[in-house]
């Protein structure tokens, strides 16, 4: 069925279409259906230990007290084939969790996950196998995503005979020579170990990793943020250029806001486990409407800049594990007002094709 | 005469297979009040040459004979610690990059602001305490008085860097070397602590050695600069001038790769290739196995690039070291040219 539902957005031959759209119709989902689509996702980690751990003695009784993390708060995201959707946000805004969630790294606390039309938040490790061919991940660190004690060549097979058991020899060694050169690393160097590559090429080699199955998914956790400036262009390029070879769709978090202007087709803006901003991205850049996205982009250090021009928030991110009532971000917002503090704000679709979870927006009160 | 100024200024790491060289031949200076960017990639020495001003190097590394740093008509180079800790973090005072990592755990703010002040001066314990809540109200820290009390664990990540700006700000030094102090911080935090220091050193004519990677930070903040490439200074001059007009080709390199200077979503401008290691550093120009002009139209490389070390020339304020840029060829980046990958 997953096959059939892929074929339904790509609408390359009429008689499968029609059956996949019989299909899609039934599951009610419309042709069009985003690859992957993240409902009321929810993620808390436990702070207070074990059951034991948690029994404290207060007013001469014994109770049970538990502490969770927020990280993720009723996080609604859509990713359209073909895409790059960039997460952006302070650290921990709960964009490297919504990654992990979405990869099945962590089980989310609440929420769905549809990835291509199926549920997939709730399957186990081994039905998870053909979905995790279909997606792959980068990781921030190309010091540690690389085993090693595994050459480069063992790093690459890996991924590939798990996928592709009936691959013999030759298959496994043709593909993994034919990633490597086409992320830049001369094949013949496959026997080395990671830690004789740079930084910039352990990261291409974290790139070949994720090609080497064919993924049509790729989540990318701050790919680019251990690297220098002149490598983060090359890997930025090579980013792209695997991007259009292998038509992807990317989910891009980063906390780089020039990355993302530059890279991304759609941006959403995290703020404290909630997303407060979704646009295109040359929307977003041209007309940012969430109090905490303007903040967000005036303080991005500009070449052009001769001062700092950045709008000034007051106070400091609150801790997720006591989370604001309301609107997240009232405490540091200059438009807040008694709405704010007491309802939490839903994304609402504005003119401009952005869709923003902000009352003073909604209502007009906020100038644009 | 400049309040500042370093010459010559070699500095070694004296290892078992030999000495590598992390500095080689760094000359700069520094006026009273004026605000100069360090700037280059990981491995480029800028961290090195700060350390190397208050002689924080440790061993195995050490400062070659013939360097000179004199700071106030006065040579550093060879001073015996004790007759250093008199500049130390009272003339010249230090912010690192990782406010987790600076503070004391054990002692409460008050108490290692009175430590420093103590250590520098003869003041009471409440005298200190008074110098220390006001250098805490400079840093805009909220409730000061409260702070005096807390532990660097009660604050958060740009709190704390505050307070060490307070710190370093306590004897009221004539410069503050401040390397990648926001690194570790989220940008708008970042912001703020940007716009604080430049501020508080405006105000209160305090020089900056500022050392980042971050190209935008140092034209919002500093005066002049310094380009940095494998321990050597490759370019140097007003910020806005090399901003605007940089002369030499890394830095035109490294400007052209930032991602703001692309239309969305094309390629990026990339310089091929990764920074040498100091150890096997390239003969002749360090950045010639990486640079479009060392190779000539017809795939003959360069005379000089290769066998000679560019000289930094050109007049004072502005200096470049590139044998293109000496022989007064335009260096124009050449957006066309086909991108090498990397190997």
């Amino acid at each position: 069925m997953s096959v059939m539902s892929a074929t339904a957005s790509v609408g390359t031959q009429s008689a499968e279409n029609k059956a996949a759209e019989n299909k899609a119709a039934e599951n009610k989902i419309p042709a069009t259906a985003p690859l992957l689509s993240i409902r009321g996702l929810e993620k808390h980690f436990s702070l207070s230990g074990d059951v034991l751990e948690q029994l404290k003695f207060k007013g001469g009784r014994v109770v049970r007290e538990q502490k969770f993390v927020h990280a993720i708060n009723g996080v609604d995201l859509d990713i359209q084939r073909g895409e790059a959707l960039c997460v952006v946000g302070e650290s921990g805004c709960g964009k490297s969790t919504v990654a992990r969630v979405v990869m099945g790294l962590l089980n989310p606390t609440a929420g769905e996950i549809h990835y291509d039309g199926e549920r997939i938040d709730q399957l186990g490790a081994k039905a998870l196998l053909p979905w995790r061919q279909r997606m792959q991940m980068i990781f921030q660190n190309p010091y540690a995503s690389l085993n090693p004690r595994m050459t480069i060549q063992q790093t690459l097979e890996e991924p590939i005979r798990l996928h592709h058991p009936t691959w013999d020899y030759r298959q496994v060694k043709d593909k993994v020579s034919e990633v490597m050169t086409s992320v830049g690393i001369a094949p013949d160097w496959g026997a080395r170990f990671g830690h004789e590559f740079s930084g910039g090429q352990r990261q291409r080699i974290a790139i070949a990793r994720a090609l080497a199955v064919d993924p049509e998914f790729i989540v990318a956790d701050e790919p680019i943020s251990a690297l220098d400036v002149s490598i983060q262009a090359q890997v930025l390029n090579l980013l792209m250029d695997a991007q259009q070879a292998h038509n992807l769709t990317y989910l891009f978090i980063t906390h780089d806001l020039a990355v993302v202007e530059h890279f991304g087709t759609r941006v959403a803006v995290m703020y404290l486990g909630r997303v407060c901003e979704v646009a295109p991205t040359a929307t977003l850049f041209a007309e940012p409407l969430h109090p905490y996205t303007r903040a967000l982009m005036s303080a991005i250090p500009r070449l052009e800049d001769e001062r700092p021009q950045h709008l000034r928030l007051e106070g400091e991110v609150p801790t997720p594990i006591h989370l604001p009532s309301g609107c997240v971000f009232h405490g540091r917002c200059p438009h807040a007002e008694r709405r704010c503090r007491e309802e939490i704000p839903r994304l609402i679709a504005t003119d401009n094709g952005a869709m923003v979870a902000c009352h003073g927006i909604e209502e007009g009160r906020i100038p644009l | 005469m400049a309040l500042l100024d370093v010459n010559h200024l070699d500095v070694r790491f004296a290892l078992r297979r030999g000495d590598v060289q992390a500095l080689r031949d760094v000359c700069f200076s520094l006026d009273k009040g004026e605000r100069l960017g360090i700037v280059g990639e990981s491995g480029a020495g800028k961290s090195v040459a700060a350390f190397s001003l208050l002689n924080l190097i440790a061993k195995p590394g050490y400062i070659a004979n013939g360097s000179h740093i004199v700071f106030d008509g006065e040579e550093l180079v060879g001073l015996s610690d004790r007759a250093l800790r008199r500049i130390r973090g009272h003339r010249m005072s230090m912010i690192f990059q990782d406010p987790m990592m600076t503070l004391n755990p054990v002692l409460s703010i008050g108490e290692q602001m009175i430590e420093c002040l103590k250590a520098h001066r003869r003041i009471s314990k409440r005298e200190a305490r008074k110098v220390a809540l006001e250098k805490l109200q400079l840093a805009q820290i909220p409730a000061p008085e409260a702070r005096l009390d807390q532990y660097p664990h009660e604050l958060s990540g740009g709190m704390r860097q505050r307070v060490i700006i307070a710190i370093a700000l306590l004897l009221d030094p004539d410069i503050i070397i401040a390397d990648e102090p926001t690194t570790a911080l989220d940008v708008t935090i970042q912001a703020e602590v940007m716009a604080l220091l430049l501020d508080l050193c405006e105000k209160q004519d305090v020089g900056l050695i500022l050392i980042t990677h971050d190209l935008g930070v140092v034209s919002q903040v500093t005066e002049r600069m310094l380009v940095m490439y494998a321990g050597r200074v490759i370019e140097q001059g007003p910020t806005r001038e090399i901003i605007n007009n940089p002369l030499h080709p890394y830095t035109q390199g490294l400007i052209q790769a930032l991602p703001q200077m692309a239309t969305p979503g094309s390629r990026l401008n990339q310089i091929p290739g990764s920074m040498p290691s100091l150890d096997k550093l390239p003969s002749g120009c360090a950045f010639h196995p990486r640079c479009p002009f060392a190779t000539l139209d017809d795939g003959r490389p360069r005379p000089g690039c290769r066998d000679q070390v560019p000289p930094l020339t050109g007049a004072d304020a502005r200096q470049v070291s590139c044998h293109m840029v000496a022989e007064n060829k335009p260096v124009q980046a050449d957006q066309s040219a086909p991108a090498k990958e990397a190997h």
